[in-house]
């Protein structure tokens, strides 16, 4: 293989625009991971550097209740909120496909609360879910009185906590919706006069045209979502502090306490890296699936 | 439903859901607003009223100005840390999706894919020995490194994975033509990305930009981990401070906190929709 000056010239050129990339890659992603592997085998508080120890951190997670209670809070999480997410931002966003005069107005107003900082929407919603004086019982309250229900306690009840936060996270499902909109405009036209040609009804039309031809960007957001959900922390520690009984204790959440207030870094490295395979896991099965549902047109 | 003129029944019912999804998508805001001009006595008051009997602006003054907020303060680190982020992010992702796009080299499609991957890390990932980097970098540089700002804007000067993406997608949307008719008049590398490329690139950059900031303004984590005074704060940490110790009780100032803090945030986006829009229809013309 020969190289000629001009190829070399290229390579260094190009190199010389990628460089501060490369640099930040280095130092700010590569080190850390393999800094958060080493870690992991150690005993790590800080204040005295890591001394390794193996797989202890690795075997004290396996009997660490509180390990697998995160994680079982963080999938009953993903389990609700993911495909709500989904279907909830598909239809609207097919609802948003249709042709009307008002649908700018619509798309705005659906966009806006996915731009609320994070810090923001919990505070308001902590006082709308507020049992006694939070909005939503009030204007829940006659119908609730007319069943006979008590208001449910959103935020103050084990059981309620996950899926009133999982509820909450619908809210602002706008970026989604976006990006569900654009992979709907793209859908030749043709296919949806074929079909009606063929007298198929919208129903069909939408299981049959609609679904296989947005199915890469159902497939983005799955991925996107996988990603997002095992990194879910801001809501519950702003609103909940992790509570009532832990029952909000996310994995990451977990994994910042053993970090950062009981500075057991190891502990949390080990932490880390089991969520990092667990995401390639999960993304693996995702792919894997792929193959079965998720359509590219010949391109 | 399917993306056709759809029959005058079913447009009815299109606008009859649409018009309840916007109702409860803007319900939040409008409580918000609602509380943060209500007086204390009728927060409480059942039921629960939509107008506020008077208008208590002083909840914004109060929480503007209260003792245990340093709500200037923090805006002016959010906006500190916001500003350098953004010029850093868009500047150098700039200078890098440039090399991703516009230059043919052996291993680029292997570097682009690995760039890509970082994308799926989670940040917990690396956050423990960020931490400790930061803390090496201070026993080792004249500067101190924890405990400011620094680690929440200067790795942002190193390109994001994102926006290197995204302007990538955008380089290569411009035609080569330019690029060589420049080079045959003798203009540099850096003078054909500097003096052509960026100028066409305004509406990608102004995307980046836009994201970089709203990211960095709604920042929580980063600034959990790495800021430890209460007056470098940034509005996200300081407000969750507040509200934490507080017990959330003064419902109608923490609405008014809240409310300042999506102003801005808004107000950017609705002069930004004309630039993405514009974004939008110059590629569109292009292609």
């Amino acid at each position: 293989m020969t190289v000629t000056r001009g190829e070399f010239r290229n390579l260094l050129k190009g190199l010389a625009f990628l460089s501060p990339w490369l640099v930040g890659f280095a130092a700010f992603m590569l080190l850390p991971i393999v800094l958060s592997l080493y870690y992991s085998l150690c005993d790590y508080n800080l204040l005295q550097g890591p001394a390794f120890i193996g797989t202890g951190n690795y075997r004290g997670l396996l009997n660490d209740g509180v390990f697998w209670r995160s994680l079982r809070v963080t999938m009953l999480y993903a389990a609700i909120s993911v495909p709500m997410g989904l279907l909830v931002s598909l239809g609207v966003a097919l609802l948003l496909n249709v042709r009307l005069r008002a649908q700018p107005i619509f798309r705005t107003l659906i966009f806006l609360p996915s731009l609320v900082p994070t810090i923001a929407s919990a505070i308001l919603w902590k006082w709308m879910f507020n049992q006694r004086l939070g909005v939503i019982n009030r204007v829940l309250s006659p119908l609730l009185g007319w069943l006979h229900l008590p208001g449910p306690p959103w935020l103050d009840q084990s059981k309620w906590v996950v899926p009133s936060l999982a509820l909450m996270s619908v809210w602002s499902v706008g970026n989604t919706v976006i990006i569900y909109l654009a992979g709907l405009q793209d859908v030749p036209r043709e296919l949806y006069e074929a079909a009606e040609l063929d007298g198929a009804n919208p129903l069909q039309r939408l299981l049959n045209v609609t679904l296989p031809m947005i199915s890469p960007v159902i497939f983005f957001n799955l991925i996107m979502a996988i990603i997002g959900i095992l990194q879910v922390f801001d809501t519950p520690f702003m609103m909940t502090a992790g509570g009532p009984n832990r029952a909000s204790y996310f994995y990451t959440y977990y994994l910042y306490d053993n970090a950062f207030t009981y500075l057991k870094m190891g502990y949390a490295s080990a932490m880390a890296w089991i969520q990092l395979l667990l995401v390639l896991a999960l993304t693996g099965i995702a792919f894997w699936s792929s193959k079965r549902w998720v359509h590219y047109q010949g391109k | 439903m399917t993306g056709g003129r759809a029959k005058p029944l079913s447009r009815l019912a299109t606008y009859a859901a649409l018009i309840v999804i916007c109702a409860l998508a803007m319900f939040p805001f409008l409580w918000m607003i609602s509380t943060s001009l209500k007086p204390d006595w009728q927060i409480v008051k059942s039921p629960p009223q939509w107008m506020p009997e008077e208008f208590a602006w002083r909840n914004y003054k109060l929480a503007v100005s209260s003792e245990s907020t340093h709500f200037p303060l923090w805006t002016r680190n959010t906006l500190i840390i916001a500003i350098l982020a953004v010029i850093g992010t868009t500047f150098s992702s700039a200078v890098v999706a440039y090399g991703f796009a516009r230059i043919r080299f052996p291993g680029r499609g292997a570097l682009f894919t690995l760039m890509l991957s970082t994308m799926m890390i989670p940040f917990p990932v690396t956050m423990v020995p960020l931490f400790s980097i930061f803390v090496w970098l201070g026993k080792h540089t004249p500067f101190q490194w924890l405990g400011t700002s620094k680690p929440l804007w200067f790795p942002a000067w190193f390109g994001s994975a994102f926006s290197i993406f995204l302007l990538r997608q955008f380089f290569t949307t411009i035609p080569d033509e330019l690029s060589e008719a420049a080079r045959i008049d003798g203009c540099s590398e850096w003078g054909i990305f500097w003096r052509i490329i960026l100028p066409l690139s305004r509406p990608a950059l102004s995307v980046v930009a836009l994201f970089t900031f709203m990211w960095a303004w709604r920042d929580f984590l980063g600034p959990l981990i790495f800021l430890q005074r209460p007056t470098q704060y940034t509005l996200s940490l300081g407000l969750q401070t507040f509200q934490s110790q507080h017990g959330s009780t003064p419902w109608n100032q923490l609405m008014a906190a809240s409310v300042l803090v999506i102003l801005p945030v808004l107000v950017l986006f609705f002069i930004a929709q004309k630039t993405f829009i514009e974004g939008i229809a110059t590629t569109g013309m292009k292609g």
